[in-house]
């Protein structure tokens, strides 16, 4: 029993996806996160529940939503008709999309936690040195935060590596361009070919397990000095 | 005095389970639950029993089976499976049944895009055909036995022209959101009564693809409930058969 061609193909899609999921969350969720993160107001725990949404709402109920916001009679599906856009549903930008929701948890909220435990002062230093709001935030802010940024992007790959439900409605499962490594294995075990299924979930453990075993090892602890006691 | 305590203690204990004994567990294949939850209704207001139904795909619900999940009656939406439960030893004897025929059905989500020959799927412009798993779903191998059978598959397969729903539900949503302009999906999610309950379709003639059997069974450790056998009897009467024939099914 080894992986067949159509398995190899799904895993590459699959870590395709979950590399852009990241990058694409870390770029819109860390600036979210540092506006979530600055003052209290009621926009903002609006905003700051929307994020969390996607923890809340079944992942299939959310991709069917997302499936008719985005097809033709939805309204993101009429703008994108308008514009001469193709539409996003059943492609690899629409899996994306739908895979960008789904992590925004996972990444705005360590990323809000972090930014509210470093507080005002370190932005107000950087400014009595005559640093701009972009140059402190990219060299006193995000420095200060590597932590917390290496947990959103690892929580997000790791996360859309396994994501099911909404990937599932959004892309149509078509081979070679939406079908991921989550649904080859759901049809392996709902067609009973449980060899094949337990082959790949198996593989998928111990990539789980690496992939948190690297997150703490680029994430050590500060060792203790004799100070700390 | 002593005995009459026991007695008493004795029939604290059995009469519950006395009354209880009409209650039963139906699990329905998930094409068939509005159906299924109509025919429950009118059985009950009829007998006076309850039936407690649960809704998963066929799949699900045969390795809830295998797994000592408490089922009495299984109405299954194909009939291999149902066969495999009776060669497994897991069925009453002889209580395999088949309670209706499904219907595959080309439709749209917009009215008047399926013509009354179906020529659309041949002829017309469309970016997307949603299409149950064959190897999980029913209509999805009848889906493509039909597509075959029409020559169209080998340009199709494989092509993002085809979106796959991992069952028939799934791919109703696919097409009812428009995202997917055609959908092949079983005739009694879309009509009702004698027609369309929306959008716009056509009824892929029956002989191109081979009979899509929905058998149901009781089980093994269900062989001596009365009110079990009563609802086979029911889903077989008068009653069941006009609210099956409603939702599109055939009967034979």
């Amino acid at each position: 029993m080894s992986l067949t061609p159509a398995d190899i193909t799904t895993i590459k899609i699959t870590i395709k996806l979950a590399t852009t999921t990241m990058i694409v969350s870390l770029l819109l969720g860390g600036p979210l996160a540092w506006w979530l993160s600055r003052r209290d107001t009621l926009p903002r725990r609006v905003i700051a529940a929307v994020t969390t949404m996607p923890l809340v709402i079944p992942p299939t109920v959310l991709g069917f939503y997302l499936l008719f916001f985005m097809g033709p009679f939805g309204p993101i599906g009429k703008m994108f008709k308008f514009f001469g856009f193709k539409l996003l549903p059943f492609t690899f930008s629409g899996l994306v999309v739908a895979s960008v929701i789904c992590s925004l948890p996972f990444v705005v909220q360590p990323l809000v936690n972090a930014f509210e435990a470093l507080g005002e002062r370190p932005l107000e230093a950087a400014a009595t040195l005559g640093a701009g709001k972009l140059d402190a935030f990219l060299t006193v802010i995000a420095p200060q935060a590597r932590p917390a940024f290496l947990t959103a992007a690892i929580m997000s790959f790791a996360h859309s590596i396994g994501e099911f439900g909404v990937v599932l409605m959004i892309g149509g499962s078509i081979p070679n361009v939406t079908r991921v490594l989550s649904m080859q294995i759901y049809v392996y075990v709902e067609a009973m070919e449980y060899g094949q299924a337990h082959l790949l979930a198996g593989g998928l453990v111990i990539f789980a397990i690496l992939t948190m075993m690297a997150m703490q090892m680029l994430n050590p602890r500060p060792k203790k000095t004799p100070t700390d006691r | 005095m002593k005995k009459f305590m026991v007695f008493l203690a004795a029939l604290a204990i059995f009469i519950p389970s006395l009354a209880a004994a009409d209650e039963f567990y139906v699990a329905v294949a998930s094409n068939f639950q509005v159906p299924a939850g109509e025919i429950i209704k009118a059985f009950e207001e009829d007998t006076g029993h309850k039936a407690i139904p649960s809704f998963a795909s066929t799949a699900q619900i045969y390795s809830q089976i295998v797994n000592d999940r408490e089922v009495d009656i299984f109405l299954s939406a194909d009939a291999a499976t149902p066969k495999k439960l009776e060669d497994e030893g897991r069925i009453k004897p002889g209580s395999r049944f088949t309670y209706a025929q499904g219907s595959l059905v080309l439709w749209s989500a917009t009215e008047g895009f399926v013509d009354s020959e179906g020529q659309v799927l041949k002829t017309g412009k469309w970016e997307h055909l949603a299409v149950a798993n064959p190897k999980l779903a029913p209509y999805g191998a009848a889906a493509y036995q039909f597509l075959e059978a029409w020559g169209l598959l080998k340009g199709l397969e494989g092509t993002p022209k085809i979106v796959t729903g991992e069952n028939i539900t799934q791919t109703h949503s696919l097409a009812v959101s428009g995202a997917a302009q055609l959908g092949l999906l079983a005739l009694s999610q879309v009509y009702r009564n004698g027609k369309f309950t929306s959008g716009s379709g056509w009824v892929v003639p029956s002989d191109l693809y081979s009979p899509i059997l929905q058998d149901a069974v009781i089980l093994k450790t269900a062989e001596n409930k009365a009110a079990v056998q009563a609802f086979a009897d029911y889903l077989k009467g008068e009653k069941a058969k006009q609210i099956i024939l409603s939702f599109g099914y055939i009967l034979k």
